[in-house]
């Protein structure tokens, strides 16, 4: 069915169609009309779940790991200070291999109180254990959330995935979408290792080290398998509903010589600046990076061209993340542009003029030194 | 005498301390709860006590969580049993770190959201699991390794705050009474919403007195009033087992302080004030209990 909504309202709209069975949160800005959505579809019993308001963000992440522990369908939302208040319980949750979704409006950490886009919430949890998947549409906020449960439900996986949406500039955006009815696209939960009273076990008992070890290993290898298993999801929904995805959105890039990375809203942009740039006379093309973990294979579109990373985030004392990401995995020397924290606007042109002025190994903070 | 089951669901190969009540608790509530029951525990002695994976001492589910998490894991389970149409009881047991102090919020909401589960709280009186450490809920004037001249505030009234969400049963009990335990568990589980027991657990190595003498000293703690045995169902207040002649006559609080290493640097002000609040609580309590407030 076409429609037009929020994207808050696509990802509700989602989870109503995935149906789980439990979904337990907290209201935050700007994610808070994503829960609302879901009670109303709960109330109104368009969902048959139930809908526990619980008293805070670390609550509503255990009271997932609660449910999804017994081994039903679980969701819930959240957004930047929340989504670092649950920063124990999402390592947890990992830990436990339990397939939970989660939807986060990427937004500011305070102080001062700040309510709009950046990505420094979730890349701060990168190394969670988590999936995270960022979006740059409403369309692709319906489309990947409702992917994201039978990939974190696959017995291949079975870990966590975080759906992550630039606060405001996509959370409050109309824009038109299409929902799907899924049937069997996604198959009915089967956590291999759910509380069982009939077959009772310990769980996250004291584990030694040598336990532990391959417990992490094990995280590590769902993580690798994962990148297969998005594959086979994507290609699926593809068949079934026309739309394709894949572990990064490319434009352009055939024959670029700059190629502009970024990831969620910006990633959209900076596709009106590459064909600007081209009626310049300037090669671009760009790469928005669309699932962070697993972190895609860019070698062959990134390297021996000149990169331009743009993030929406920063690890102090080191450098932009998705820049930091970058150097780690490919033999580039990217322009690090660091752009739109706090919400700042970052316009195509804006993105077209980090292209012409880059600068080979260097990092541009935007709006500060210039 | 309640008809206490043979079956045994904590099994003789626990990591406990000599002399260790929160295990005997376990060994009471296990066999009241049956084995239709999953335990929710946060980190506390019983995390060491169930034993080393692969292996386990416990013949139950056991979901061992993050500290604070406790009561909000069990409202997700609950919700996701009762969703799948199961009525398995879903306790948390949680020693009185993890309830008082750093649990007290997801507690509290789990409560007043009117979560179907029981919560028991194991209390012996400091953070054991990590060597003594003073809780909210360590008495007066006793010992621990963060309060080396002891503790200068009083203990945490717990039960007023439970008791201010009005669950529909709430109780405590003490390791030294497994009957009165036992009958107070299965009433709990025989009615859905929120529950909740607080259990006297006398501690060995942190209350510093022989391992044989864990019985001693919960019935010591129980006739001098410094533990009160009371069920509340609905509200209605009830002193049951022990507390009853308690509520009469009781050994001076001295008698149970001077056997415990951990009072050692007690003050004789200490111990009055101590006496003075026992007999404020027990003239309280007894008023309640009889109808006069």
């Amino acid at each position: 069915m076409l429609t037009i909504a929020t994207g808050n309202k696509a990802v509700a709209t989602a989870v109503r169609d995935a149906k789980p069975k439990v979904v337990a949160a907290y209201p935050i800005t700007p994610q808070t009309e994503i829960v609302e959505n879901i009670a109303d579809f709960v109330s109104s019993k368009e969902l048959d779940s139930r809908y526990i308001p619980v008293e805070s963000e670390h609550s509503s992440m255990a009271a997932c790991m609660g449910s999804s522990i017994a081994g039903v369908r679980t969701f819930t939302a959240t957004s930047s200070h929340g989504l670092v208040y649950m920063c124990e319980m999402l390592h947890m949750v990992a830990g436990a291999r339990l397939p939970i979704v989660m939807a986060n409006a990427n937004r500011a950490l305070g102080p001062g109180w700040n309510v709009w886009a950046e990505q420094s919430d979730s890349l701060s949890m990168r190394d969670s254990g988590w999936l995270q998947v960022y979006v740059s549409t409403v369309q692709e906020a319906y489309d990947a959330t409702l992917m994201a449960f039978r990939i974190a439900e696959d017995n291949d996986v079975l870990l966590p995935v975080m759906v992550n949406l630039d606060g405001f500039l996509l959370t409050h955006i109309m824009q038109g979408f299409e929902t799907v009815n899924p049937e069997d696209f996604i198959p009915e939960i089967d956590l291999p290792h759910r509380i069982d009273v009939d077959n009772p076990g310990g769980y996250g008992t004291l584990t030694p080290p040598n336990e532990h070890f391959k417990f992490r290993w094990d995280i590590e290898r769902a993580l690798r398998d994962s990148v297969r298993v998005i594959e086979e999801t994507e290609s699926e929904f593809e068949k079934r509903f026309g739309r394709k995805y894949g572990m990064t959105e490319d434009y352009r890039t055939e024959d670029a010589e700059v190629i502009i990375v970024a990831m969620g809203t910006l990633g959209k942009e900076m596709e009106v600046a590459v064909d600007n740039l081209r009626e310049e006379g300037i090669k671009a093309g760009s790469v928005r990076i669309r699932w962070f973990r697993p972190f895609p294979d860019l070698k062959s579109r990134l390297e021996g061209r000149d990169v331009v990373v743009i993030d929406r985030d920063y690890s102090f004392g080191f450098g932009g993340i998705v820049a930091n990401e970058i150097r780690a995995k490919c033999n580039v020397k990217p322009y690090s542009v660091i752009a739109g924290l706090g919400g700042q606007e970052v316009t195509y042109d804006d993105i077209a003029g980090f292209v012409r002025d880059r600068k080979t190994d260097s990092e541009f903070w935007f709006g500060v030194n210039e | 005498m309640a008809e206490i089951p043979e079956e045994e669901y904590i099994l003789k190969t626990t990591s406990a301390c000599a002399g260790c009540s929160a295990s005997l608790i376990l060994r009471y509530v296990t066999k009241a709860a049956g084995p239709d029951t999953v335990l929710v525990v946060p980190a506390c002695c019983t995390s060491v006590i169930q034993g080393i994976y692969p292996d386990t001492a416990m013949n139950i589910p056991v979901y061992n969580v993050a500290f604070a998490s406790a009561a909000a894991v069990a409202s997700g389970m609950s919700e996701a049993f009762r969703a799948e149409g199961k009525d398995t009881n879903v306790i948390c047991f949680a020693g009185d770190g993890g309830t008082v102090d750093i649990g007290i919020q997801a507690l509290s909401g789990a409560l007043e959201r009117g979560t179907d589960f029981l919560y028991i709280c194991y209390d012996n009186e400091a953070y054991s699991n990590t060597g003594m450490q003073r809780s909210g809920a360590t008495p007066l004037g006793a010992r621990t390794t963060t309060t080396p001249v002891g503790k200068t505030e009083f203990k945490k009234d717990l039960d007023a705050i439970i008791a201010a969400h009005n669950p529909v049963y709430m109780a405590t009990a003490c390791s030294a009474y497994p009957d009165d335990l036992y009958k107070k568990i299965k009433k709990a589980l025989s009615v859905p919403g929120p529950k909740f027991m607080h259990v006297l657990a006398p501690c060995p190595p942190g209350w510093r007195y022989p391992s044989d003498k864990t019985i001693d000293m919960g019935k010591l703690a129980v006739k001098s009033g410094m533990w009160v045995l009371y069920e509340r169902e609905n509200g209605k207040l009830n002193i049951t087992g022990a507390s009853k002649a308690a509520m009469v006559k009781r050994i001076p609080v001295s008698d149970y302080i001077k056997v415990q290493g951990r009072f050692k640097t007690a003050t004789e002000e200490d111990i009055r004030a101590l006496q003075n609040s026992v007999d404020l609580e027990m003239e309280k309590l007894k008023k309640e209990a009889d109808g006069i407030c």
